[in-house]
């Protein structure tokens, strides 16, 4: 009966009744390479049981055998849906570690494409999120909107998915207007999209039936667990990265921190929503706002940082990320370690799941909002 | 009347081309209906419009294998999508499509349709068991879970028309609303049946036995070619069948004025059969034990509150 040797089981009850369903790798509703084993009583999930690893790419070994340059582009193949937020946390660990100086113009011209690659991943989650609750057509719809920002940034970047675009101490070029005109055009446009959103779904019954008191984390456990992001914040903890060590740009812009206290999928849902408004509300600040000058410090064309080590923390769109180099004077970091969110927000998965039923199950594990090549990585 | 085996020949090939031709039209317009609510155009290369896109994938699902897999029960695995389709040709018989478009005018023909349009859950059924698989075994009993939640209901709305109409014969039923369609008299009845036909015919919101996002693709998962096919064409046949019977139901079957009976019939079946496009594509998935609750809960004595009503009005 058991298909995975070197997991153990802890069953309630183990009769004849009781079945291993093989969830993943290749399912519709895990969105990647995960693999749940679950234990079933009919359509109850007993036991849940991940299985990581079938995306691992030894990320931290990788980095330690590169310039930190050519870690660079390897950085945000991790999260490919929020790519961007890896290429900030790379190059400011790196420039923080060397004490390079930012151009303030670059500095916003960094906020605006994460944020731009923030939206462009709560709106994939979006759409896959109401997908796994079987309604086809808000997948699409985001998509259309979410195609509007890819372009955009193809536009400021080249790439569309795994960008590699900041440099340390800066941009790699100039940044014409035509992106910040196209960048608040999409912005303006996207403020009605928003409520067509809130239209289409938010209010919808069968929503709140899937998704109210689903999938509940109470306080204590987002804490133990080590929750960040969308989840801790719809867990009632008001912790986001870029307003307790801002970094970039952002303790420059007026935003809030989006939280809600039921710790539900529905309170997760209200997060990502809210958090729409306010990455909007950044962008317009960070553009009205936006300095002449140049986009790139003088820095030394190979990067040798001093001896020492340092953590740098980034706000990422599933939540916080942490990369912690320790240098020892040469071109290539001595070790990295990535502490990426969607590995922590997974550890509670298998707690929520238990005692569920199997479309519940997906449902929270939509509502988690994984990436699984950043958990493996 | 009598039925020849000359009449049945005629009916059988009438009737293949009708659920052919059904099953044609209604995946293209399926698909139609999806893109332009999704902001995209849907299939447009084979033909105007994409319209023979259905019969170009047709010809590719005949020609596709249909796999046995090695531990299935191979008889039954076999039989369920043949179990799943055969009632329909039963079942379309007594349909009036117009005043003298009809195959077989039978006194009892609304409870024939009734007795058949259950076996497509055997059909469901013998799929989710024979594929040795846990997906279609899920699949296949969340089918049979439901079936007592909706079709309970659902007899009761149709016995309530019933008695409004005092006959059990469709064509029968369809002449007692020259006066008025008793969508008017029973507006609340309409949608309850709506709902009702949604649960029958599998779909969105209500299409748990399979689910995608949880199922993967339930009791057909294991299906490939013809098999698939088949329980595609009883679907869109039993889509047609549901629509038809509401049509005649509720809205006053092939009545109307100016355009001939036959073409008010097929205006109103694909106008309720675009309204149930329009929730797939629209609402999200109800949970299994919701749909029980809600079947149980709510349509159970709704309805049947709503039949005790008629009859005391009725007996007044």
């Amino acid at each position: 009966m058991s298909m995975a040797a070197p997991l153990t089981y802890t069953l309630e009850k183990r009769d004849n009744d009781n079945f291993t369903l093989n969830l993943g790798p290749q399912h519709p509703g895990t969105h990647g390479v995960l693999r749940v084993v679950l234990q079933m009583d009919g359509e109850y999930i007993l036991h849940a049981d991940p299985v990581l690893g079938y995306g691992h790419r030894m990320q931290e070994k990788i980095a330690e055998n590169m310039t930190y340059l050519q870690c660079l582009p390897y950085v945000c193949r991790m999260d490919y849906l929020g790519a961007m937020s890896y290429n900030l946390a790379w190059v400011c660990a790196v420039e923080r570690l060397c004490g390079f100086e930012v151009p303030e113009r670059a500095e916003h011209i960094r906020v605006i494409a994460t944020e731009l690659n923030r939206m462009a991943s709560h709106l994939l989650w979006w759409g896959a999120y109401l997908l796994d609750l079987g309604a086809f057509t808000p997948f699409l719809q985001a998509f259309t909107d979410r195609e509007q920002i890819l372009d955009i940034l193809e536009y400021l970047t080249g790439s569309r998915l795994t960008y590699c675009y900041f440099r340390f101490g800066g941009l790699p070029d100039e940044v014409d207007d035509v992106f910040l005109e196209r960048t608040m055009s999409f912005v303006n446009g996207f403020r009605k999209r928003l409520k067509n959103y809130h239209d289409l779904v938010t209010g919808n019954v069968i929503f709140h039936h899937r998704s109210k008191d689903v999938g509940v984390i109470l306080p204590f456990d987002a804490a133990a667990y080590g929750l960040t992001g969308p989840i801790l914040r719809g867990s009632g903890f008001a912790y986001d990265v870029r307003k307790q060590e801002p970094y970039a740009a952002y303790e420059r812009f007026d935003f809030i921190v989006p939280t809600e206290t039921s710790g539900d999928c529905l309170a997760r849902y209200n997060v990502r929503m809210e958090e729409f408004v306010q990455s909007m509300n950044i962008i317009e600040q960070a553009v009205n706002t936006i300095p002449e000058g140049p986009v790139r410090s003088k820095v030394p064309k190979t990067i040798k940082p001093p001896r020492g080590e340092v953590a740098m923390a980034v706000e990422t769109p599933r939540g916080e990320l942490v990369i912690y180099i320790v240098s020892d004077g040469s071109k290539k970091p001595y070790r990295v370690k990535f502490r990426v969110p969607s590995f922590a927000n997974l550890s509670v998965f298998a707690r929520l799941a238990r005692g569920q039923l199997l479309a519940d199950a997906l449902a929270i594990l939509g509502s988690l909002d994984m990436v699984i090549p950043e958990v493996d990585r | 009347m009598s039925i020849t085996p000359l009449h049945l020949l005629i009916y059988l090939a009438g009737i293949s081309a009708l659920v052919g031709l059904n099953a044609v039209i209604l995946v293209w317009l399926e698909r139609k209906v999806a893109g332009h609510m999704q902001f995209r155009y849907g299939p447009m290369e084979v033909g105007p419009h994409g319209l023979l896109q259905t019969l170009a994938d047709g010809i590719k699902l005949v020609s596709k294998q249909l796999l046995v897999p090695n531990q299935a029960d191979k008889p039954l695995f076999l039989m369920a999508p043949i179990v799943s389709l055969v009632p329909i040709f039963v079942a379309m018989m007594p349909l009036p499509l117009g005043e003298t478009v009809q195959a077989w005018e039978l006194n009892i023909g609304l409870l024939l349709i009734i007795a058949l349009g259950l076996l497509n859950t055997l059909g469901i059924l013998l799929a989710g068991w024979g594929s040795n698989n846990k997906y279609a075994l899920l699949g296949g009993s969340r089918a049979v879970a439901q079936i007592l939640a909706y079709k309970i209901p659902l007899l009761l709305c149709i016995l309530t028309i019933i008695m409004m109409a005092g006959s059990f014969s469709l064509r029968d039923i369809a002449l007692a609303q020259e006066d008025g369609w008793y969508v008017l008299y029973q507006p609340l009845l309409f949608i309850i049946y709506i709902v009702a036909i949604t649960l029958e015919t599998n779909r969105s919101p209500f299409d748990f036995s399979e689910a995608e996002s949880e199922l993967v693709a339930g009791f057909h998962t294991e299906y490939s070619g013809m098999g698939f096919s088949l329980f595609f064409l009883a679907e869109y046949s039993y889509m047609f069948i549901a629509s038809a019977l509401a049509s005649i139901l509720f809205l006053g079957g092939w009545q109307g004025p100016l355009l001939p009976g036959p073409v008010w019939s097929l205006i109103k079946l694909y106008a309720i059969i675009f309204l149930l496009m329009w929730f797939r594509w629209t609402f999200p998935r109800l949970r299994i034990d919701q749909m029980l609750s809600f079947g149980w809960k709510i349509l159970l004595p709704v309805t049947l509150l709503n039949f005790l009503v008629t009859a005391g009005v009725l007996a007044l």
